[in-house]
């Protein structure tokens, strides 16, 4: 049994990947560019050598800690969209700290206030959107959605008023922080092994949360069947903020390295669209843990290895978008042909 | 403040809630019929960009139109056979497809980026635009601005007076009933997928190749599907409130630029959310409104309620959900 389902795992994932390649070469041959070259950039862009397979670790870490937090929200039903949002409440959280340990003596403290005030900052703008809903009667996607301009919004505010650089105020964002302020990553790497191994941890945890744990048994009941929960004394709708809040809590943990990791700053786009993005990986997965981390590993591969082609073929990067939205579209048709299959074909 | 003036105020926000119009009544006519397209943010960027190209490449302004609205009816069937036939989540198809589109603009775009295209040139209505304050508002505006005032009325009219828009709103309240009656709900429903995509397309164009002219990146025009998707549920899916509802946006838009100029210390970026909190604010008067407690406190004041009766509404009941014939 478990051999066959294997095989069907397999024979799906090559079919995926089958009809991904097949349409990127059409489109590739359609602006006249060579398909060959093109795939070759891509993956030596990303795998070609150590530093930049370390540059991939670098999107995969927020990216991975943005699906699963997604993945904690789709449990009770949710749409959290606002994820994009709330890396960017929990980036600024991370630096208004960081702004208090200018001169501190102790910086490795001030590192982790700033990831924990970051993850706190998201987790309360995930809270406003599940309350809308919750309470409001507000659509989350509508309510997400909206929160995430209004975060863009504020981000820019911040960047070019009260935060702005001595002098000159400009997208190139805010003042670098000191070496002091970053979290340090060994020689020869760009990726922080903290951040690394911060998040290796969280999959694990998440795993037995989800899949172990009486929470994750609670989550999964009231994204199935809300009514039914009600009867066991439990409250969705605390279930649903809970969840909305973990999810916004690990986005913003996400925002936070970005800022203590990677820039080293605030600048406008510190989100870089890994929220988004993070809900094409869990579709991909199918809502499941077990695949988010290779999903978001290629996926991260894509987004590091495009950067290529502008310079080397005059493609614009999007590419790595629209081949992760065929990938998406691909899977999706793939698992709804199967249920069509199994629901026997009456009336096809 | 000198150079305020209301004529200029009102002109651009009827130019600027054409697209708008157009794309938030082509989303109606199908969520109307039962679909959710939320694919409309990214389809209307890829069909500014397929409109732009192609007229660019061919010179007319009505090839690129009529690509602009192929494109939008091509990822709208896309969502439609998806999410109809297949029985997929409408809302994950939609989305995947918003961010896919996106992306595909701006990859096929990219060596039409900051060129100079043909571009819709307003239309002089004679002796109309003569009369003062009225016929520069109203008479002296891209053909867009017309087509979308046309269109407020044709869907009304479509919608709620005629038999085939009886069957449409059928099949988005009550499939199973229209299925009785001998409507193929997902044959409908596809068509008015397809309809309402080809609309989105042309208010693509409508951007491309007169109210934004030209391509680029960003083009300017990001979130503005949403900002449409939206009004459709502020207009409670009637397509007068959403015509209210996209000037209302516009207007807002209008407003946003014109204190720019007041703060210029503010970058425009803020000015551009705006719409957005408000968006969400009406939203939950809307909801707040269908509460009990506050509809009999609403019962003790006659006027009031006349007045929120037209602000309720409900969606229609089969949206979003996937009709099986058993």
């Amino acid at each position: 049994m478990r051999m066959q389902g294997l095989k069907r795992h397999l024979f799906e994932i090559g079919l995926i990947l089958g009809m991904v390649v097949l349409f990127t070469t059409l489109l590739l041959s359609l602006v006249g560019a060579s398909p060959l070259e093109a795939f070759s950039h891509l993956f030596a862009g990303s795998l070609g050598s150590w530093a930049k397979f370390s540059r991939v670790l670098n999107v995969w870490i927020p990216l991975t800690l943005c699906s699963i937090g997604l993945l904690y929200a789709f449990r009770t039903g949710l749409w959290n969209i606002g994820v994009e949002g709330q890396v960017v409440m929990g980036a600024i959280g991370a630096t208004a700290v960081l702004r208090l340990g200018l001169e501190a003596s102790h910086p490795l403290f001030y590192l982790l206030a700033a990831l924990l005030m970051g993850m706190a900052f998201a987790a309360l703008w995930a809270l406003f959107a599940g309350w809308l809903k919750v309470r409001g009667g507000v659509h989350e996607i509508f309510a997400g959605l909206g929160l995430n301009f209004v975060a863009m919004g504020f981000v820019l505010w911040v960047i070019f008023g009260p935060w702005k650089r001595d002098g000159i105020a400009s997208m190139s964002g805010t003042q670098p922080f000191p070496l002091e302020l970053w979290f340090p990553s060994l020689p020869g790497w760009r990726v922080s092994p903290f951040a690394l191994g911060l998040t290796l941890a969280i999959i694990l945890l998440t795993a037995w949360v989800l899949y172990r744990s009486r929470i994750g048994l609670n989550l999964d009941a009231v994204g199935r069947n809300p009514r039914a929960v009600r009867l066991f004394g439990l409250s969705p709708s605390r279930y649903m903020l809970l969840a909305i809040m973990v999810s916004g809590a690990l986005a913003g943990l996400a925002g936070g390295l970005q800022v203590t990791g990677i820039y080293h700053r605030l600048i406008p786009s510190i989100s870089s669209g890994y929220g988004y993005l993070g809900l094409l990986v869990v579709m991909l997965a199918n809502f499941r843990l077990a695949p988010v981390p290779f999903i978001a590993l290629f996926f991260a591969a894509l987004n590091v290895g495009s950067i290529q082609l502008p310079m080397m073929m005059q493609l614009d990067s999007s590419l790595a978008g629209v081949i992760q939205g065929a990938c998406v579209l691909s899977a999706l048709l793939v698992f709804g042909l199967r249920t069509l299959r199994k629901r026997g074909p009456s009336d096809e | 403040m000198s150079d305020f003036s209301l004529v200029i105020l009102f002109a651009s926000v009827l130019a600027t809630a054409a697209p708008l119009i157009i794309a938030a009544l082509g989303e109606t006519i199908t969520e109307k019929a039962g679909v959710i397209n939320l694919s409309l943010d990214g389809s209307l960027l890829l069909a500014a960009m397929i409109g732009f190209m192609v007229s660019y490449e061919t010179g007319s302004l009505i090839m690129g139109f009529a690509a602009a609205a192929l494109t939008g009816a091509l990822v709208a069937i896309v969502v439609g056979i998806f999410g109809i036939y297949l029985g997929l989540l409408q809302v994950a198809v939609g989305f995947a497809l918003t961010l896919m589109c996106k992306d595909l603009a701006y990859f096929l775009g990219n060596p039409y980026s900051r060129l100079q295209g043909p571009q819709m040139l307003s239309v002089k209505i004679p002796l109309l635009s003569d009369i003062p304050f009225l016929g520069p508002v109203l008479f002296q505006q891209p053909l867009m601005v017309y087509l979308a005032l046309l269109l407020i009325a044709a869907v009304w009219w479509y919608l709620f007076r005629t038999e085939r828009g009886l069957e449409l709103r059928a099949v988005g309240e009550n499939p199973e009933a229209a299925y009785t009656r001998g409507i193929d709900p997902r044959r409908k429903q596809l068509l008015y997928t397809a309809i309402g995509g080809a609309l989105i397309g042309i208010a693509g164009a409508a951007y491309s190749l007169g109210i934004k002219p030209g391509w680029g990146r960003p083009q300017g025009i990001e979130g503005l599907g949403w900002i449409a998707l939206a009004i459709v549920i502020f207009g409670g899916w009637h397509p007068l409130k959403v015509a209210l509802g996209a000037y209302l946006f516009a207007f807002l838009q209008v407003i946003g630029i014109t204190l720019q100029g007041v703060w210029p210390s503010v970058p425009a970026q803020v000015f551009q959310v705006a719409p957005f909190p408000l968006m969400i604010f009406a939203l939950v008067m809307i909801n707040l409104l269908q509460r009990e407690s506050v509809q009999g406190w609403v019962s003790a004041h006659p006027l009031l309620q006349t007045l929120i009766r037209q602000l309720q509404c409900s969606p229609p009941r089969a949206l979003g959900k996937s009709y099986r014939p058993d």
